[in-house]
């Protein structure tokens, strides 16, 4: 036990002074959740919204006033042919064109329908499809307005779809990547920083040393694994604060589940990390096989940039063996939604069973001999 | 009973044999050398020793306990200095001698007594960083480490390489001392002046021991007669003195060249004239006593023609 203490006290030592795995360990995923949850956001603020009409037209008014309230959007043009649109576009003038039909008024009062067409600059397609959904909301909201202004009994036919973002209703991006970076920077930590420092060892000689001690092959791997365990908790929880004070991420379920789960995935990444230590003889060939075989994948297929379901099948199932996916499955169930174990059992058992399969592999390659 | 016993040990790597057939006996509380000049095997023979590799072949034994089934038990007995520095550059002289005292359940105060004259000089830099201390001393925190568990049987892997002239003679001085505690040193090195400094020797080329016993013994083996040659130009004699009749082998040794040859075949004199004969400058030709290195050249051309 003494002897244990006293290894983790060493590994203590070796991280407090080493600059840069203090800054990997500790800064980093503080500046990963700020960056991603302010830098890297894909809300659109202030969208620039040409009015393409007549500007007499009182519906064409009332419509154009309704996106100026819009926070998101700012009405910066109004003019009358539509062949003036890809001009402004070229010259990067504007963002969106909302086109009204000739007589949009009067058709909209005899015929009950009036056709608004809207015209996007998709270069930046991520940016474009926001900006629509915007305009479509507003368009959405004003045409209920006035269906119901004209018919004072709901009609059958005003049934537009109605959409109600249920568990982000801001449809803020920082709910996507605080799980995301969650994932990411406990993967990091405890794979890429464990698998570095046993490998050091190896590199160093040391591991030469303690093989030969009395100090059984198990008790290194243990006391290597806790300062990281220890460390990848302090994270989580200024992970968990910052999410929850300075993005203003719910922590709508259970804490207690969430850490049981993050522990869970945190052994799970110890494994992996244990895994390219075995495979790994220099510290370089440590952390590419970290960064490439696992931050890439993690970033890729765990759903933080480009969800899964828009990928090939394939790689959707190639997706599946990565732990990370699951556990940030879980963390925004259990964060966003709310839910309890019930509703991520099935992930839960998912990564149980990766965790167990990868700490029992490593453990078992891991060599008492050189 | 020996401490260290090894019977016909063979490792290879792949294709390369490190190790073939290899026996040695280590007397209690003998300082036991190892010689050698790099890739004879040295290393691969500790690592089997020190239970950190299994041999191919054979048996070994340290302090009565198989390597390979009592690896455990041999672990916690022995004190092993790898090679290459191998101690945590980023923890201070006190931290790592702590650590690898608490490793194998001890203290450093509890074994005080036994580094303390070696520690005695490292320790005004006991807040030091062992990544910022000399070679010399280095060496000496390593040597500390190894022996703060007070070991039955202590490995040195080449301790002395890359290490100044004073501090090897302060670490010889270092092994008398541990010796003389009832330490079995079992100790390897390429440097072959540093092989007289052993109580006995193997002498070992290309994964095969060449010639076993006291450095004198040894010498005393040598088959030829000696001369210390000295001439200008130097390697014009060299190439020379290999076309003297009666000449068996002629090598360079610093400054001199060490000739060979049957007993009673040449003298000095005749070897002085027939040197001047040939027009080299300011000659000088003496009989001398063969050192281990005469030997082990000797040895390592019978060991490739016997593999030839």
């Amino acid at each position: 036990m003494k002897g244990f203490l006293s290894f983790v006290r060493k590994e203590f030592r070796h991280i407090f002074r080493d600059k840069r795995t203090i800054l990997i360990v500790l800064v980093m995923p503080v500046v990963q959740i700020i960056l991603f949850g302010f830098a890297i956001s894909t809300e659109v603020y202030d969208a620039r919204v040409d009015i393409v009409g007549n500007w007499s037209d009182p519906s064409v008014r009332r419509i154009a006033g309704r996106i100026e309230q819009n926070h998101y959007l700012r009405v910066v043009s109004v003019y009358e042919t539509v062949a003036d649109v890809p001009e402004r576009f070229r010259k990067g003038l504007t963002d969106v064109a909302v086109c009204f039909e000739r007589d949009f008024d009067a058709r909209l009062r005899h015929e009950g329908r009036a056709e608004v067409r809207l015209l996007s600059d998709a270069s930046d397609p991520n940016t474009a499809q926001m900006i629509v959904n915007y305009v479509n909301g507003v368009l959405t909201d004003a045409q209920s307005d006035l269906l119901l202004k004209d018919r004072p009994e709901p009609a059958s036919e005003a049934s537009f779809p109605y959409v109600q973002y249920m568990y982000n209703p801001s449809v803020l991006s920082a709910y996507n990547f605080v799980p995301g970076v969650m994932g990411l920077i406990l993967m990091l930590v405890c794979s890429m920083m464990t698998a570095i420092s046993i490998v050091r060892e190896k590199e160093y000689g040391t591991m030469e040393l303690l093989l030969v001690s009395p100090v059984r092959p198990m008790s290194v791997i243990v006391s290597k694994a806790v300062p990281y365990l220890v460390l990848s908790v302090v994270n989580l929880l200024t992970i968990l604060l910052l999410a929850r004070w300075v993005l203003d991420v719910p922590m709508r379920g259970s804490l207690l589940l969430l850490l049981l789960v993050s522990v869970l995935f945190i052994l799970a990444s110890l494994g992996l990390g244990l895994l390219i230590s075995v495979i790994a003889s220099t510290q370089k060939t440590a952390l590419l096989i970290s960064g490439m075989g696992l931050t890439m994948p993690t970033m890729i297929f765990s759903g933080i940039i480009f969800p899964c379901e828009s990928m090939p099948v394939i790689l959707q199932y190639f997706s599946d063996i990565i732990p990370a996916k699951w556990y940030i499955i879980i963390v925004k169930k259990v964060m966003i939604e709310g839910v309890g174990f019930g509703y991520i059992c099935q992930e839960f058992l998912v990564l149980l069973a990766m965790t167990v399969c990868l700490l029992s592999v490593s453990i078992g390659l891991f060599r008492k001999r050189l | 009973m020996a401490v260290i016993n090894v019977k016909q040990i063979s490792k290879r790597y792949g294709s390369c044999v490190a190790l073939d057939g290899v026996s040695l006996q280590v007397n209690p509380g003998e300082i036991y050398g190892l010689i050698g000049p790099d890739g004879a095997g040295k290393t691969t023979l500790f690592r089997i020793l020190v239970t950190l590799l299994l041999p191919d072949e054979g048996e070994a034994e340290v302090d009565g306990l198989d390597t390979v089934r009592d690896y455990r038990k041999i672990r916690s007995r022995i004190g092993y200095m790898p090679g290459r520095f191998s101690l945590y550059q980023d923890l201070s002289v006190e931290e790592n001698l702590d650590f690898f005292a608490t490793m194998f359940g001890t203290s450093i105060a509890e074994n005080y007594e036994n580094i303390k004259e070696i520690y005695a000089q490292i320790e005004p830099f006991k807040d030091r960083k062992a990544g910022a201390l000399s070679g010399g001393m280095k060496q000496k925190l390593a040597l500390c480490c190894a022996l703060v568990h007070r070991p039955s049987v202590l490995f040195l892997d080449e301790p002395t390489t890359g290490v100044d002239a004073i501090s090897r003679k302060e670490f010889w001085n270092m092994l008398y001392r541990i010796r003389r505690s009832g330490v079995t040193i079992l100790v390897s090195t390429p440097y072959m002046d540093e092989a007289a400094l052993c109580d006995r020797i193997s002498l070992i080329q290309k994964g095969r021991i060449i010639e076993t016993g006291t450095p004198d013994e040894i010498v005393g083996r040598y088959p030829h007669q000696l001369f210390g040659v000295c001439g200008e130009p130097a390697y014009p004699l060299l190439k020379f003195l290999r076309t003297c009749s009666g000449v068996l082998r002629c090598f360079s040794f610093g400054s001199e060249h060490h000739v060979a040859a049957e007993p009673g075949v040449l003298t000095a004199g005749g070897l002085q004239a027939a040197i001047e004969g040939a027009g080299f400058r300011n000659v000088s030709v003496r009989d001398i006593r063969p050192n281990i290195e005469d030997c082990f050249m000797e040895l390592a051309k019978e060991n490739d023609y016997g593999q030839g």
